[in-house]
């Protein structure tokens, strides 16, 4: 059983690999494309042929992985009767419409995606029926609405497609929203979310004050699939997507996926009332109302569409009566519905494809034209109408024996009556697609001149039509044990009723029901001039324009919402966030006291005293001068200045480091926007909010700092107890900082890095937007000439930061190399590095600059990233968990002992990324100037002494 | 001695550096914000290398030294700014 088992997992994957070749194999031309497509689908098919004799007999074939085995989610697969009748469904026809497809579509489509699609949603379909675990289930539910979005919306030029696409998602997506919510319901009241157990327990299910919520919610999901009144109105639009997708979506996939759902649940959820009357008069509605629509529809796909929404709601009417045999009819009635519907879709498109119409109205008289595709459409209608030798007939037949004897609210003709309408609504439709299509005289005003279609074209419908004939004649030889074994699969076990698969009945009430409606259907064509004028005169609702103003009035609701919460005014946000934080930790410190202070207060000498006073004061200071925005960024220099100090006092020299070097960084980035800045801020509120909001701020700081003096003041365990007890012995550095960073925190840094990395780039990728924005006219016309010093490149600042750039490297390379066990590291390194770098851009201008800057800085951030990770990665090559570092003591004479540790290449990817990152963000930011007109300078300096002496030396 | 003679120094310093703010805030030009701020931190290098010097310890000397370095590249972007708007032309 173990290769069994295999094969339904590869089943259940091929068509998703699959996917992958056709959008690559395009390259190699349409018809290599077509076979990559169908070469999946084939093997799929040959896979499930060897499965079929060991299901044919009855067994189920089940495959489980465990996955997030907590979430009670396994990927685990089974295959039955049902799942094998839809698994051949959606593979067969799935491969016969590759075929159809490969000529349908013209040169200008592009093929590769669409077979990629039409993969992805075959795997998604075979997905849902080979399930065995309604989370799965669920997901792969979810997988038909979003490649179904794709394939409708496939011809991304038309309007209607897009809409039509738009119009399906919505209307799936959310009925499949409903149906996670029930499904969940269901996996509670049973505590498995394994369908074998849910199948088992319909009774616990039934019993449950739960049920009704959870079949409600079930059944909105499986309704809106399958186009059930009220939701049937998506179906017809979807009809802008190219015929192979609606053949294929509409007949045997997509549609029925909600009619699979609720023969797959029928076992759980059928055989109350409450499914009884929502189910069964949900399919009696539309089964009569998409027949009446559907005689009335011009064109071609519309009228199949809404004869498809008719015949989904005459099959969940059969689930909805709850019986047996009624189940065993519906599956009959899948096999059949599937053959002549795909095979008329594929008609329509093929005259689509040949006349360059679909509507009925400019066609007629084809059958001289295009006798092929004649025989086969009228076929495939004969079968859709019900006539005696085609499969629709048997089936259409049992169907309406199950009416003829179901009681609906006490009433015994309100079904039968029904459904024989809806019988004789179908075979007036029918009869129109074959007499105002094929027959009457032949026209001459055909936009195109009909011929048949190449072979290629009409041999998947020519097959289908075979199928449709041979099941008429011989039902119980063909599929007479596959009905068995699915029907079985359907109700779950137990005793199969007794049905049997024959043209002739004798003389039943069905019998009459047919005649009635095969004549009815007759008269109403021949009426159908007159009423079609009737039913245009007739109002209508129209469910595009109500579905749009609810889509409308959704979107202006949520948007509402949304622009009362989110104004996108910072100040706003901060001021509510600061508020509540301080409420909040109000709240929580008014319940209890504080614990006694059990530290000193530290000394505070004169200097450190000034220092404060200075600190303080340049902060608020800030607050009064921040709309002169040079004057506060130099005020800010101060702050800038005095934590660091602070931090050097306080033995912190690592932050002492950092802090001023990202001072100085964020200086230069905060000029070089300032430039094309305003440099003054406007007054842009009231007093009132102004003081409001002052207050605001200062309840907010105060607050901190009274935290952080309470806490100073009290001994508080530490997560850096451990840290410091641990930093030499696990991490082999005695610089503590450095080792939470590559260390201990390896993990964090390794993201923040690449947080860094991508900012850089982003500033990179919008400062590109933005010059090719609108903002890029008026860069140009900026003028910067006023109050500007001549001398652009100074003699002396270019020769100072050539000597200092020497010195900056080394030191940068120290406290690279030193950063494990003193203060320093890659961050710091990297920062100093860019400084150094940054002087040399200031000094000599960026086209000189850059002309000697060998290494993109794009690279650089990768590469820092690629380090890091590949320094995590090799701890796997010794068993140990990503980011475990080593480290050890080496002696190579003359050099004294020295260490080296494996966080050193982690340092190395920091140190690289940090000064890719920064480099990049001031390399982006100072294009604009180029952008707006600025010269550059191919010399490193305005006056160079040497051309001097070049010219004195010519002159002697 | 030495105490006497620190003592002396770091309050000479820590008055240079309240006297720096003082023009710092009154300006009037830019150039001499800039000005103030580029003392200022000469002062703060100062007063550490003196707090270094008390403490007996180098790791001050070498705080100091690296603020040096970063530090002046600043006043170079803030003077560039003045002088020519763009930083990096």
């Amino acid at each position: 059983m173990d290769g069994a088992n295999n094969l339904l997992f590869i089943i259940a994957i091929t068509p998703f690999i699959g996917a992958l070749l056709p959008g690559i194999m395009i390259r190699a031309g349409r018809a290599t494309c077509a076979t990559f497509a169908a070469a999946p689908t084939v093997l799929a098919l040959a896979m499930l042929a060897v499965l079929t004799p060991d299901v044919m007999a009855g067994n189920v074939i089940q495959a489980e992985v465990n996955w997030l085995p907590q979430l009670g989610l396994s990927a685990s697969f089974f295959l039955d009767g049902l799942g094998l009748l839809f698994a051949g469904m959606i593979l067969g026809v799935g491969l016969l419409i590759i075929i159809y497809a490969r000529y349908y579509l013209s040169p200008e489509d592009p093929m590769g995606q669409f077979y990629t699609y039409l993969l992805l949603f075959q795997g998604a379909m075979l997905g849902i029926v080979l399930s065995d675990n309604i989370l799965l289930l669920l997901i792969f539910w979810e997988l038909t609405s979003l490649s179904s979005f794709l394939l409708i919306g496939f011809w991304k030029h038309l309007p209607e497609g897009r809409q039509g696409a738009r119009m399906a998602l919505a209307v799936t997506g959310s009925g499949g929203l409903a149906m996670i919510g029930g499904m969940l319901i269901l996996g509670n009241i049973v505590g498995s979310y394994n369908l074998t157990d849910i199948l088992a327990a319909g009774d616990i299910i039934k019993a449950s004050e739960w049920y009704l919520p959870a079949l409600i919610l079930i059944l909105l999901g499986a309704f809106t699939k399958s186009a059930q009144f009220p939701f049937h109105f998506w179906l017809p639009h979807a009809m802008a997507a190219p015929t192979p997708v609606s053949a294929y979506l509409h007949s045997a996939t997509m549609v029925k996926a909600g009619v699979f759902l609720m023969a797959r649940m029928w076992p759980a959820l059928a055989g109350t009332p409450e499914w009884f009357y929502i189910v069964a008069t949900t399919g009696l509605i539309t089964m009569v109302i998409g027949a009446l629509i559907a005689l009335f529809k011009d064109d071609l796909k519309a009228l199949l569409a809404f004869s498809t929404v008719s015949h989904l709601g005459l099959l969940t009417m059969l689930l909805g009566f709850g019986t047996k045999l009624a189940a065993v009819v519906a599956v009959f009635h899948i096999i059949n519905h599937l053959t002549f519907k795909a095979t008329l879709f594929m008609t329509a498109g093929i005259i689509d494809h040949e006349t360059h119409t679909r509507d009925i109205k400019a066609l007629g008289g084809l059958r001289k034209l295009m006798p092929i595709t004649f025989v086969i459409g009228t076929v495939a209608a004969l079968s859709m109408a019900g006539i005696p030798l085609f499969n629709g007939f048997l089936s259409k037949e049992m169907m309406l024996e199950e009416a003829s004897h179901t009681v609906w609210a006490g009433s015994h003709h309100a079904v039968p009556i029904l459904a024989t309408v809806g019988a004789l609504l179908s075979v007036a439709y029918s009869f129109r697609f074959i007499v105002h299509v094929f027959f009457g005289p032949v026209r001459d005003d055909y936009p195109s001149k009909p011929h048949d279609p190449p072979v290629g074209m009409w041999l998947s419908p020519a097959l289908l039509m075979v199928l449709v004939v041979v099941i008429g004649v011989l039902p119980a030889a063909i599929v007479g044990p596959l009905v068995a074994v699915a029907g079985e699969a359907v109700i779950g076990g137990g005793k199969m009723p007794y049905y049997s698969l024959k043209i002739w009945h004798g003389i039943t009430p069905a019998l009459y029901m047919s005649i009635i409606a095969i004549i009815g259907g007759l008269l109403l064509l021949a009426m159908h001039r007159p009423l079609d004028r009737l039913w245009n005169a007739l109002p209508r609702p129209e469910a595009k324009a109500m579905f749009d103003a609810l889509v409308a009035a959704m979107a202006s609701l949520s948007r509402t919402i949304t622009e009362t919460l989110h104004t996108g005014a910072i100040s706003r946000y901060l001021s509510i966030f600061v508020v509540a934080t301080v409420a909040l930790g109000l709240i929580a410190a008014s319940g209890s006291s504080l614990p006694p202070v059990t530290r000193e207060m530290l000394p505070v000498p004169g200097v450190v005293l000034i220092g404060w006073v200075v600190l303080i004061t340049a902060i608020g200071s800030v607050f009064f001068m921040h709309r002169s925005r040079f004057r506060a960024l130099v005020m800010i220099g101060v702050i800038g200045l005095m934590i660091s100090s602070g931090f050097v006092y306080l033995s912190a020299p690592d932050l002492a480091l950092t802090q001023i070097s990202v001072e100085t960084v964020t200086i230069m980035l905060l000029l070089l926007a300032l430039h094309f800045l305003p440099k003054d801020t406007p007054i842009e509120s009231s007093r009132a909010l102004r003081i409001r909001d002052g207050v605001i701020a200062l309840i907010g700081g105060v607050g901190v700092a009274a935290m952080t003096y309470a806490f100073l003041l009290r001994d508080v365990s530490t997560i850096s107890d451990y840290h410091l007890a641990n930093a030499k012995t696990g991490g082999g550095g005695t610089n503590v900082v450095n080792v939470i960073l590559v260390d201990f925190r390896g993990y964090d840094t390794y993201g923040e890095i690449i947080v860094l990395g991508v900012a850089g780039l982003i500033i990179f990728a919008v400062m590109e937007a933005l010059l090719n924005g609108p903002a890029a006219r008026r860069l140009r016309n900026m003028d910067y000439s006023q109050d500007r010093s001549r001398d652009r490149h100074p003699l002396m600042m270019v020769i100072a930061t050539r000597l200092l750039m020497p010195i900056a490297v080394l030191v940068g390379a120290y406290i690279f190399l030193r950063g494990h066990n003193q203060p320093g590291g890659g961050f710091v390194a990297g920062l100093i590095i860019s400084i150094a770098l940054l002087m040399q851009y200031m000094a000599s201008g960026f086209a000189w600059a850059q002309a000697r800057q060998k290494m993109e800085y794009h690279g650089m951030i990768g590469w820092g990233v690629v380090i890091a990770g590949l320094t995590g990665t090799a701890a796997w090559l010794f068993g140990a968990p990503f980011l475990t570092s080593t480290f050890g003591y080496f002696h190579f004479p003359p050099i004294e002992e020295f260490e080296l540790a494996s966080a050193m290449a982690f340092d190395l990817g920091v140190f690289l990324a940090v000064l890719g990152a920064v480099m990049l963000m001031l390399y982006s930011l100072s294009r604009i100037a180029r952008f707006a007109g600025e010269t550059v300078n191919v010399e490193p300096m305005d006056y160079d002494p040497t051309n001097r002496v070049e010219l004195l030396k010519e002159d002697d | 001695m030495i105490e006497t003679a620190l003592a002396f120094a770091l309050g000479c310093f820590s008055l240079g550096t309240l006297l720096n703010f003082w023009r710092m805030t009154l300006g009037p030009t830019s150039a001499d914000r800039i000005l103030a701020l580029d003392t200022m931190v000469i002062n703060a290098l100062a007063l550490l290398i003196l707090y270094g010097v008390y403490q007996g310890t180098p790791v001050y000397f070498e705080a100091a030294v690296l603020i040096a370095m970063v530090g002046f590249v600043s006043t170079v972007a803030y003077c560039r700014f003045e002088l020519r708007g763009d930083i990096i032309e």
